[in-house]
């Protein structure tokens, strides 16, 4: 299935502008799953979401739908077929 | 005609500050990376057009190295991450501290220092590293305790003619040094107290805020300690105090004149506890004899009512003949001299809080 996950404007200089990119993945893809996905065309964009042991960066949050997976299965959080994947900064800073 | 490039890292971005060799006009450029904590910039000056660094990380989107060849107008970075722990240590970068080219033999050699602490070495020009294991493998690490900074590998002092010889320096744990390229380390803090453990004088385990060599003269290195201004003859086999003359023995920069081996400035704080100027003036300290005598200069510098302080790598040197020296605040304020630090002129205020601080006489 395609999966879109939905980018931040601080993002969107590794997907040369793009707001959305469309990812393909099996069906019962899980958060991990897409995210791998997008490493593999855009690492340039997967390392400022994931670090290289594979946890979320801290103040980003990624969202399935209207979940975000941080408050379901972090990277196990299954995309159904028909969601978005949304990835958002959290609020944080001075 | 001669120019001068400043790179100035900051806790929010990147500023490049361009003038003529007067260095008395100085066209500062709009930040680069915002929102980015730039604690490192470096400059190679091994290419034919020297090539820049800037080590920036995001509290979002997390660190990275990128590099420009074309003296700042525009900036690259790899794809995949120019510096990475390997899966084995379980480890995620925090953030790169230091860029350092290594020596002229060695044109393709880039170190970074990182925290947590650990070595990386780059053979492609600074473009992907490697962690140095045999230092990350060192049974002292465990110990190795952060600073209130982070704990972090912040020097690294190459050997201009000996490429097996390497120095680094890291808060806490000290300075370390190997002799064989980097396969083995050891701990080379003999005379430098740790006044804040049980032993003052331990093997390892000192809080060292900077070290600094001259090419021409390696073997004799400087270094500010977290109290404490200390100088080895013997490339980090012992060291001595050198603070006779100095108001305070605290503070984070030391940087060595690019053409007089005995020549070392400092910005000394007053103390542990209270990291401000002493008196509240504004004054850099140099020393002509090695350290043996100290000498202010507050010219053109705030003298009263200066409650800032200069950060570890937030001062440096040009190579011009008659040398510039550059240090920026805390509070962003960028400083500049174009007398070898006798007198001073105000290059910018307002910048965000200034980490980092390098010139290229181009």
């Amino acid at each position: 299935m395609d999966v879109l996950v939905v980018l931040p404007g601080a993002l969107r200089q590794f997907t040369g502008g793009e707001s959305k990119v469309t990812v393909a993945v099996p069906d019962e893809a899980t958060v991990g799953t897409v995210l791998d996905r997008l490493g593999d065309e855009l690492p340039a964009l997967h390392r400022r979401i994931q670090d290289e042991t594979g946890v979320l960066r801290r103040h980003v949050n990624v969202y399935v739908g209207q979940t975000n997976v941080r408050d379901a299965q972090l990277l196990d959080t299954p995309v159904p077929l028909g969601s978005d994947v949304t990835i958002l900064p959290s609020v944080a800073g001075g | 005609m001669t120019d001068v490039l400043l790179l100035v890292g900051t806790r929010k971005g990147l500023i490049l500050a361009r003038s003529d060799e007067a260095r008395t006009r100085w066209d500062v450029e709009p930040l680069r990376f915002p929102m980015n904590a730039v604690y490192g910039v470096g400059v190679d000056t091994r290419p034919v057009t020297p090539r820049l660094f800037a080590a920036a990380d995001s509290e979002h989107w997390g660190p990275s190295i990128f590099h420009s060849d074309d003296l700042g107008k525009t900036w690259t970075e790899p794809d995949h991450a120019p510096v990475r722990f390997p899966e084995r240590t379980e480890t995620a970068l925090t953030r790169i501290w230091q860029i350092q080219p290594g020596p002229a033999s060695q044109p393709d050699v880039v170190y970074a220092g990182t925290q947590p602490s650990a070595l990386f070495r780059s053979l492609d020009g600074g473009e992907t590293f490697e962690l140095v294991e045999a230092l990350w493998d060192h049974p002292h690490r465990p110990n190795w305790e952060a600073g209130f900074g982070g704990q972090a590998i912040h020097t690294v002092v190459p050997h201009p003619s000996d490429t097996g010889k390497l120095t680094v320096a890291m808060s806490t744990g000290g300075v370390y040094r190997t002799e064989d390229g980097g396969a083995s380390w050891a701990p080379a803090n003999k005379g430098i107290s740790a006044y804040f453990m049980p032993d003052k004088y331990p093997e390892y385990g000192q809080c060292v805020h900077k070290v600094a060599a001259h090419p021409t003269r390696p073997d004799r290195m400087f270094a500010q300690n977290h109290h404490g201004v200390y100088r080895t003859d013997d490339g980090g086999g012992s060291w001595q105090e050198i603070e006779h003359g100095l108001p305070s023995n605290f503070g984070f920069p030391v940087v060595v004149h690019p053409h007089r081996p005995d020549t070392v400035y400092l910005f000394p704080l007053t103390a542990d506890a209270e990291r401000i100027p002493p008196d509240g003036a504004c004054r850099v300290y140099r020393s002509d004899d090695a350290g043996a005598s100290w000498e202010s200069f507050g010219e053109g510098l705030q003298q009263e009512g200066f409650y800032s302080s200069v950060l570890r790598d937030a001062m440096c040197v040009d190579t011009a003949d008659r040398a510039g020296v550059y240090f920026g605040s805390r509070t962003g304020e960028l400083y500049a001299s174009n007398d070898e630090g006798e007198s001073w002129q105000v290059i910018a205020r307002n910048l965000p809080d200034v980490q980092s601080v390098r010139a290229l006489v181009v």
